[in-house]
């Protein structure tokens, strides 16, 4: 089972981050106050935020290391990112979209190839009839699997969720939520996802990181939050007391 | 039921001032289309000013074009997606030619490349003259027309958002290779728009051309210039170059309003 860490140092303005994390392949959820750095710091893994110091490894890859000053570029790091919005490219199709990382790389297969793979991702996230869509008329859920599947199809070291459910409404919210975890579940790879609801928590089943400006208050499993709570935010969140 | 609204005086005397501003927008066009008899557009085309005057400026303002568009992406890459005090600094002085008048404009070139300027010495040294030839026509046209096209870029790219340049490189997009595929295909719609400004701008160019390129026919009169140069011998002429100038300015005009609309249109049905 891939184990991951990531210790990452940053400064953006007056803001600071200064994380260490790691754990495998069971889901972790982020959560925190708005600008307590947990974009930041999905970011800083990616590899698209300057870092002061930081030591970043899936498995044996070291991804970023200041000390022998290793730096992995965001387009070799193997990292899948969903930000928040999903990102989809407007001026392409659904299939376009999930081909995208497939004519990216050195890796130059016949484009049959590459449209069956995307093809095939689409099916498996039941987004098939969509392909030729483009992606500015999908629903907030059709978005997100889109993106998923975008990210799943390269078959990354390590998934980045920001806030994957919240542009969807309450209704959509759950099924699209029931959906992410059996997805994630058969991605069977590390995955970070950012979040709000503990509902997310318990459906992905995830340990647990809260962040406050910029560093780690908390973090454990939901049922030792629960019992607990380091502060009133996280009080809050895990729905303690 | 929707009740009845009254319209108040100051409606009234907006009205009248927007339709006057508007009449005296579109009234000289009116004037120059109907006051050309269509034998008069024949005979002004076969005149010997017109077609080296029109091929002129098609092939400077093609070549401004593509200098400007070059260079200038790049550039309005920059002052979109940095915050740094030296990217708003350059904003403000790529907007210089835009207040500043053309002639003026001219003047400064010639100060700059003249024998006498800036860098006359060094570009006499190399055996390179640029005042009142060609390439002069296109650096007056480049330095005028430039910021209309980086300052629609930019605002263009500035749309583009960050998270999804790099979602591009998570897919493995190097850095040019994401620019190109997603943030340029993105803006496009905003930098087909700067190009046509800009071009348009290019087009009209006068005061600059005149005092850094001078007017000479076949070298170095543009169209603009060629009106002028017909203005003091035949207006019926003048009048005939016009309108051609003015159709091509209105060609580009519904070129830049419903290009992005029916871009639009063909991609919803595709």
């Amino acid at each position: 089972m891939a184990r991951w860490q990531a210790d990452v140092q940053t400064r953006l303005g007056s803001f600071e981050l200064d994380v260490s994390l790691e754990g495998d392949a069971q889901p972790l959820a982020v959560a925190g106050p708005n600008g307590s750095g947990k974009t930041t710091l999905l970011r800083a893994i990616a590899g698209a935020v300057p870092v002061a110091r930081a030591h970043v490894t899936i498995g044996k890859t070291v991804l970023e290391s200041t000390e022998p000053g290793i730096h992995v570029p965001i387009e070799r790091r193997r990292v899948g990112y969903v930000p928040q919005g999903y990102g989809l490219f407007p001026h392409l199709t659904v299939l376009e979209n999930v081909e995208f990382g497939l004519t990216t790389g050195s890796d130059r297969s016949p484009a049959e190839t590459r449209r069956t793979r995307a093809l095939g991702m689409l099916t498996e996230l039941d987004c098939q009839p969509l392909a030729n869509r483009r992606v500015d008329r999908l629903s907030g859920g059709e978005q997100q699997r889109v993106a998923l599947a975008r990210a799943l199809v390269l078959e990354p070291d390590l998934l980045l969720l920001d806030e994957p459910l919240a542009a969807l409404d309450a209704t959509r919210r759950r099924a699209v939520r029931h959906f992410l975890a059996e997805r994630l579940r058969t991605f069977g790879r590390p995955s970070i996802i950012v979040t709000h609801d503990v509902r997310d928590v318990v459906a992905l089943n995830a340990n647990i990181v809260v962040l406050d400006e910029g560093r780690v208050v908390q973090q454990g499993s939901l049922a030792s939050l629960q019992q607990a709570p380091a502060n009133d935010f996280i009080a809050e969140f895990v729905g303690a007391g | 039921m929707a009740r009845p609204t009254r319209r108040s005086p100051l409606t009234g005397l907006g009205t009248l001032f927007g339709v006057t501003l508007v009449g005296l927008l579109v009234l000289p066009f009116l004037a120059l289309a109907i006051s050309t008899p269509i034998g008069d557009l024949s005979e002004g085309a076969a005149h010997p000013l017109f077609v080296p005057a029109l091929l002129l400026s098609l092939r400077t303002t093609l070549m401004s074009l593509i200098v400007i568009v070059v260079l200038g992406t790049p550039l309005a890459w920059w002052l979109a997606s940095s915050h740094s005090r030296a990217a708003r600094v350059t904003e403000v002085l790529v907007d210089l030619p835009i207040v500043i008048p053309p002639a003026v404009v001219g003047v400064a070139l010639l100060q700059t490349f003249g024998r006498q300027g800036l860098l006359g010495p060094v570009l006499g040294a190399a055996g390179i003259s640029v005042p009142f030839t060609e390439s002069a026509v296109v650096l007056a046209q480049v330095v005028v027309s430039a910021p209309f096209f980086i300052q629609a870029a930019a605002n263009a790219f500035r749309k583009v958002e960050p998270d999804m340049l790099i979602v591009a490189r998570t897919l493995g997009a190097a850095p040019p290779m994401a620019f190109l595929r997603v943030a340029v295909p993105i803006a496009l719609p905003g930098l087909l728009v700067g190009a046509s400004l800009a071009w348009a701008r290019a087009l009209g160019e006068f005061g600059a051309t005149l005092l850094f390129a001078g007017n000479m026919p076949g070298r170095t009169q543009t169209m603009p210039l060629a009106i002028f140069s017909a203005l003091e011998s035949d207006v019926r002429l003048a009048v005939v170059f016009s309108l051609v100038l003015a159709a091509v300015g209105v060609v580009l005009l519904l070129a830049v309003r419903f290009a992005p609309a029916l871009r639009q249109t063909v991609g919803r049905s595709a």
